[in-house]
This record gives structure tokens, C-alpha cells and sequence, in this order.
């Protein structure tokens, strides 16, 4: 935990106040990048793909890039074979699936309705991760989401050079 | 010749087949990831696997006997939607994935 510190230029606190470790999501550099490269590569269509790591840390160590068999602008499906062989992957590497990355081409990092429908089915685990990038502007914007009983709430992300596995 | 593969057909209806389960459905296998289920079709497949397992019932097939949309069930590699869905035939050794289907929009 970090502590807040102070110093501002009035003796205030500033910069480094606590964020609750359960609402933050760190992703390694490389999984970063492959996120957003394949998001880019996926347009005009929207991309996505697994994450895998450690839920209860909220680190991701791995990404699978899969394809969206919806080829949509507006919606996607992670390819159903793809997923399964990305499962025994991850589990083969010591970790698990917690999560899923998928890009907006024209709109905001934000859960859309179906998003948040599809992340309440009865076989949605409520420990995943939800990644969202919009391609909308010039420069990709990532933010990520836990949605646990149709409740969206963001976690901070943080991308971390060396960051464990 | 043809009464003895008649009765082998008969013997190969019903094969015990490994279960893979999504996580929040281990729980109910008492935390189990693989699990073992008898039949010789997907359906009969999950059928046995509510069975053994009530707390499945209702997550998988839906009131009229059919897969839920959110759930990807495979034998092996492959999708069972791109097979024969529930009928899909399970051998001997098959192993049988049960996975959440991943979507959004």
C-alpha cells in the first residue's frame, strides 16, 4: 500500500494516495501492447481476447488474442475453439482465465448493455476482468472493469514493465 | 456377424466420458474440475451431469431440453453447436468441455 505523502506546494497531500489493491488491474508491458496491437488489427471490426493471470492479485502475465467469429463493428464472440485451447493453455502455463479484452471502434472504454448482459449469465465467473479499449480517437483509450450482478465498477490499470508472473 | 455388432452398438450407447467444468460450476462438484458423466449423446452427457450434480440443473439446458446460449459445450476440440448439438455421440475417452460463451457488444 502506498502511503499518501506531503508536499505540495501548500503542505497539502498530494499525488500518491492509497487506491485499494482490489481495484486494480496491472498488466505486464508485453500483454499491453499485444492487447492493443490486436485491437488496432481488428478494425474496422471489433477484436478480442482472453487474459490470463492471477484473479485475486488482479495481475495479468498472458493474453490470447482470438477471433471474433461475429466479425462486427458492433458485437463480438470470442472463437469457441479459440477459447478452449487458450483454457488449457493457461492452465498448462500454471495460471487461469480472468478475464476478456474486446475493443469499441466508435465509442467509449465503457461496458455497453450487452457487455453487461453477457458478463451476468449464469456461467459468468464474477471474478473476471473486463478490458475495454476504444479505437474511437486517434489514440487508443484501455480501461478495465470488474461486473459482478450487473454492476459495473472500474479498476485502475496498471501496466508494469517488470511485473510478476 | 451382424448380431454381434448389433449388440456392441447397444453396449456403446452409454460411456463413461470425462467432464471438464467451468469454474463457478466446480463448486457444485465439490470443487472438482474434472468430473465423470455417463451417455451416449452431449444430452444424455449433461443430463447425467445434473444428476450426480443438482446445483447444474437450470445452468445448462434450458426448460425445453435445449443448450443454453451462453454455455460452449465441446467433445474434444470441437464445438458441439457445429456438430449435432445435443445429439452430438460421445465414444469411450472422449472428453466433454464445458465453457461460458464469451461475447458482448
Amino acid at each position: 500500500m502506498v502511503e499518501a505523502k506531503e508536499g505540495g506546494a501548500n503542505g497539502e497531500a498530494v499525488g500518491l494516495v492509497p487506491i485499494p489493491w482490489e481495484f486494480v488491474l496491472s498488466l505486464s508491458t508485453h500483454v499491453h501492447r499485444q492487447i492493443l496491437g490486436h485491437c488496432l488489427s481488428g478494425l474496422p471490426n471489433e477484436a478480442c481476447g482472453l487474459i490470463a493471470g492471477d484473479s485475486a492479485a488482479g495481475h495479468v502475465s498472458h493474453c490470447f488474442p482470438t477471433r471474433n467469429v461475429a466479425a462486427s463493428a458492433k458485437l463480438y464472440t470470442v472463437d469457441p475453439r479459440e477459447h478452449l485451447q487458450a483454457e488449457l493453455e493457461a492452465e498448462k502455463l500454471g495460471l487461469e482465465l480472468i478475464g476478456v479484452f474486446h475493443s469499441h471502434t466508435h465509442t467509449d472504454a465503457y461496458p455497453s448493455r450487452t457487455d453487461v448482459e453477457q458478463a451476468s449469465t449464469p456461467l459468468s465467473d464474477p471474478r473476471w476482468h473486463y478490458v475495454l479499449v476504444s479505437l474511437r480517437d486517434t489514440h487508443p483509450v484501455l480501461r478495465a472493469y470488474r461486473i459482478v450482478d450487473g454492476q459495473v465498477n472500474e479498476e485502475s490499470v496498471v501496466v508494469e514493465a517488470n511485473a510478476p508472473r | 456377424m451382424l448380431k454381434k455388432r448389433r449388440w456392441r452398438d447397444r453396449r456403446e450407447d452409454v460411456v463413461p466420458v470425462e467432464v471438464r467444468l467451468p469454474t463457478v460450476l466446480r463448486p457444485h462438484a465439490g470443487g472438482q474440475t474434472i468430473v465423470s458423466a455417463k451417455g451416449g449423446t452431449i444430452g444424455e452427457v449433461l443430463t447425467d451431469l445434473t444428476r450426480s450434480y443438482p446445483g447444474m440443473a437450470g445452468q445448462l439446458l434450458t426448460d425445453d431440453g435445449s443448450l443454453h446460449r451462453f454455455v460452449n459445450v465441446y467433445v474434444n476440440d470441437d464445438d458441439v453447436r457445429y456438430l449435432d448439438q445435443l445429439d452430438t455421440k460421445v465414444a469411450e475417452g472422449d472428453t466433454v468441455s464445458i465453457l461460458p460463451a464469451v461475447a458482448g457488444g
